[in-house]
């Protein structure tokens, strides 16, 4: 029973990866990965691992998955030029499937060579309580406080990085020519006040083009006046 | 089943990875691809955590799992910054940096 399990998820595992790496449009190559994961979290249930398996369906196919297609329906998945597999651009593209092969082969002839006598068993005797979140937790908690501790920072500073990375910023077209010209231009005093900037009391001799800002622009100008005021 | 068995489909997921990996010029996809890889890394360790009767595999899969979230994370969200500044989202033409 647990043999015909196993075929039918590494089975499906494989078929995943194959269709990640395969399909041209990359949201069913997202599609092809929840699968992949589903069977891979079969496979982890096979060999007793129960909480990683229940992390995987709900962190990797719920979460991170959903992730990839927000970014996957935002970028829009462009599906690529289909030029045969090894595609034009470059040799890597030959020799890529090549280097993969040889080190299938490569593992294989590692797998088969190693000294490691259990792997060819059904390893260790099952105890009550092996991978359950009980175990895991104890653990964590203990032996592995540190790494547990340093993986929630490490979260932290992800989630930071994102938001920096991917906010809309302003700055990376080169100086706003127009805000520096403001910034610069001198102004009489007893101007620049809140009451300018939100356009209540226009400007008590400015030049006459501060009128014309436009609505969205005015928080700028205000900013820009009180900063000439208190600065020079 | 013998444990053998499932470094072999460990293997073969990590080197379909690879292969993804050198092939494709999509970075999303790429990022899909080293998800592959560290999935396969992660059945090799539960499954030697599985040999020795220790859960200790285990927590390494666990931690190997957050840092995958992170890895996408900070990559998605380059993609999407690459994306916004209009630039094409190819691995083969971001090569500005190359030296």
């Amino acid at each position: 029973m647990s043999a015909v399990l196993f075929f039918i998820a590494a089975i499906g595992a494989i078929t995943g990866a194959m269709g990640v790496v395969l399909m041209r449009n990359p949201f069913y190559s997202v599609l092809a990965l929840v699968g992949h994961l589903i069977a891979l979290a079969a496979l982890f249930l096979l060999l007793r691992a129960e909480f990683v398996a229940a992390a995987q369906v709900v962190v990797y196919a719920g979460a991170v998955m959903v992730l990839y297609v927000f970014v996957v329906a935002y970028v829009g998945g462009a599906e690529e030029p289909d030029t045969g597999f090894p595609a034009s651009a470059g040799s890597l593209r030959v020799l890529g499937p090549l280097f993969a092969f040889a080190l299938a082969i490569e593992l294989c002839i590692a797998m088969l060579g190693t000294a490691l006598k259990g792997i060819s068993g059904d390893g260790a005797g099952y105890v009550f309580g092996f991978g359950t979140p009980k175990e895991i937790g104890r653990l964590f908690l203990t032996t592995y406080l540190f790494p547990f501790e340093l993986a929630s920072l490490l979260l932290l500073v992800a989630a930071i990085g994102a938001v920096v990375l991917a906010r809309r910023r302003r700055g990376l077209e080169g100086p706003d020519e127009a805000f520096t010209q403001r910034l610069l231009t001198p102004r009489s005093l007893l101007t620049g006040t809140m009451a300018e900037s939100t356009g209540v009391r226009s400007g008590f001799g400015t030049e006459p083009d501060r009128d014309s800002d436009s609505e969205a622009e005015r928080p700028n100008a205000g900013a820009a006046a009180d900063r000439g005021q208190g600065g020079w | 089943m013998a444990i053998g068995w499932y470094l072999v489909v460990s293997a073969m997921i990590f080197c379909i990875g690879a292969a993804g990996v050198l092939t494709r010029p999509n970075p999303l996809v790429i990022l899909l691809c080293l998800e592959l890889m560290l999935n396969a890394a992660n059945l090799a360790l539960v499954a030697f955590s599985r040999l020795w009767g220790g859960a200790d595999g285990q927590i390494f899969a666990l931690i190997v799992m957050v840092v995958a979230a992170c890895e996408v994370t900070v990559g998605l969200g380059l993609i999407v910054a690459i994306y916004r500044r209009q630039m094409a989202v190819n691995v083969d033409e971001l090569n500005e940096l190359r030296g």
